[in-house]
């Protein structure tokens, strides 16, 4: 009887000090699709291939971060760009994912394919480490992206009114050459002079390809930026008018969009006003 | 069933609004904040770019990052008592923070955590809105003219610049406090902590390009003691 108790209390104690160790090892995990990501595993490929840049800690100050233009990421602020998410929330292990398989255009974060999907996980789990907000809070609530509708000339037109009428020029430039009037004045989150995107100059958004990417992009905003979340005053079928009108600024980057905007008297003229002024990078234009 | 919930709960509200509000007889902290030295000249604003403010406007505004008045006043500074009394829940009437004019109106607004913050647009342009908080969550909202209002919470205390990248010049202050027990100086420098029951407290005020300065402070019975700060003006 006596025996018997003892061997439970240790039973008990040995449930009471493993419970935390358990606890923590699923908190910490990551999740993407079938895959689990362990941070134990991440430690050891952040410190081969992620602290030159982001820092020991974390914090974006690694010993190559004075001669970045645009700064590595800061994991304990755990405000990122890209997101499926609200603007002011965490994003989803997914959207880390993606990011490290992405890289980021125009900076220094290349696209992390060499690696395996499982280490990409691994590395996601660890950088969540870094910011105590990922044991308080969750990923927010991903934004709803409807089936895009049939891609038409009215809506186009439609999105083109859009960005006139909610002022996206206004960084973005009129033809969308990053040269709007407030352009040269925009700074991050870190007080770094940052440059709206060139639609003209056609390179890779920051944060995916597809048009499906691009209506996320203005949807969430991308935190940490002056490119705001639309959100609140977009309704989903205008968004889809804006993606399709903004696919055609891309003048150098052929798309269905554009091919059906050169194909109208409208779309032929504006677009071949925009492709021969200035220069790809908008310099001297306004 | 219903009935008592409903008496139990009207019971918790009437004990939670006396604990909040209803301290008769208690004691006050008032004073007022100056500075000494020159303060930065402030700059006149071009809004030339966004003619649907200019024109609201007859002379140009300026800057508003040192705001003084007339015998070294210096208004926008953020009184509050900062250790001493206890945490308190959220007031139900919201904070307002108006976009007028492409100015933030009030420049400083000083709210409680988890406070409801509504946020207007009173232009005929679009602004963003990007409260640049680092203690809370950093969020950033487009907002055309004639959309509704933004409504958001903080849950931790802090304050937080805001601006709007649209217009470069828009600066404002979001201040997130735990207890009600704050005020903002005024154009004469003063301000008024009313309610303040006996006790031990230290009073903190905050300015946006002078930084924050202490005091403590010992309140009893249901007397007014007089607090006055005094800030080292930077001529740049």
């Amino acid at each position: 009887m006596r025996k018997m108790n003892i061997s439970k209390l240790f039973g008990a104690i040995a449930i009471l000090l493993a419970a935390p160790l358990l606890v923590t090892a699923q908190q910490g995990e990551s999740h993407i699709g079938n895959l689990s990501g362990r941070p134990d595993a991440g430690k050891q490929l952040y410190f081969r291939y992620c602290w030159g840049c982001h820092g020991f800690r974390g914090d974006g100050g690694g010993e190559n971060g004075p001669y970045l233009n645009i700064l590595p990421r800061n994991f304990v602020a755990a405000t990122f760009k890209c997101r499926s998410t609200p603007t002011g929330t965490l994003p989803t292990d997914q959207d880390l994912y993606n990011s490290l398989v992405r890289g980021f255009d125009n900076t220094n974060m290349p696209s992390w394919i060499t690696l395996t999907s499982q280490q990409r996980a691994d590395l996601v789990a660890f950088i969540k480490t870094f910011s105590d907000r990922w044991k308080t809070e969750k990923a927010g609530p991903p934004i709803e992206v409807p089936a895009e509708p049939a891609l038409t000339l009215q809506s186009i037109q439609h999105g083109k009114e859009l960005f006139t009428k909610l002022e996206c020029w206004k960084c973005h430039g009129p033809e969308g050459r990053g040269d709007g009037p407030s352009a040269s004045t925009l700074t991050d989150s870190n007080d770094q002079p940052i440059r709206p995107y060139n639609f003209a100059a056609g390179s890779r958004f920051k944060c995916g390809t597809s048009n499906h990417d691009l209506y996320k992009i203005f949807m969430s905003g991308l935190d940490g930026t002056p490119m705001p979340s639309f959100a609140d005053v977009i309704k989903p079928e205008d968004a889809w008018d804006l993606v399709h009108y903004l696919r055609t600024l891309q003048v150098t980057h052929k798309s269905p969009e554009l091919t059906l905007w050169e194909g109208s008297k409208e779309g032929a003229e504006i677009v071949r006003a925009q492709k021969v002024s200035g220069t790809p990078t908008g310099s001297g234009v306004w | 069933m219903k009935c008592k919930s409903v008496f139990w709960g009207a019971t918790l509200v009437l004990a939670a609004s006396t604990f909040t509000y209803g301290l008769p007889g208690g004691g006050a902290v008032s004073g007022k904040v100056t500075y000494e030295g020159t303060p930065a000249k402030q700059k006149p604003i071009d809004m030339s770019k966004e003619p649907s403010c200019a024109k609201q406007h007859a002379t140009p505004i300026t800057t508003e990052t040192v705001v003084t008045g007339p015998n070294n006043a210096l208004e926008n500074v953020v009184v509050y008592i900062s250790a001493g009394a206890p945490d308190e829940g959220a007031p139900s009437q919201e904070a307002t923070f108006t976009q007028k004019g492409c100015q933030y109106i009030p420049h400083v607004l000083a709210f409680q955590v988890n406070q409801e913050l509504k946020v207007l647009n009173d232009d005929q342009t679009s602004h963003n809105i990007h409260p640049l908080a680092k203690i809370n969550r950093e969020w950033n909202k487009s907002q055309p003219p004639g959309s509704p209002p933004i409504v958001d919470k903080y849950d931790k205390m802090e304050f937080i610049p805001v601006k709007c990248n649209i217009h470069p010049w828009m600066h404002g202050t979001f201040a997130v406090l735990k207890n009600s027990h704050y005020a903002i100086s005024a154009d004469d420098g003063g301000f008024k902590l009313p309610n303040l029951p006996p006790g031990k407290y230290t009073v903190t005020a905050w300015h946006e390009s002078y930084g924050d300065q202490t005091q403590d402070v010992t309140i009893a019975g249901s007397e007014t003691k007089t607090v006055n700060f005094s800030f080292k003006a930077k001529p740049y």
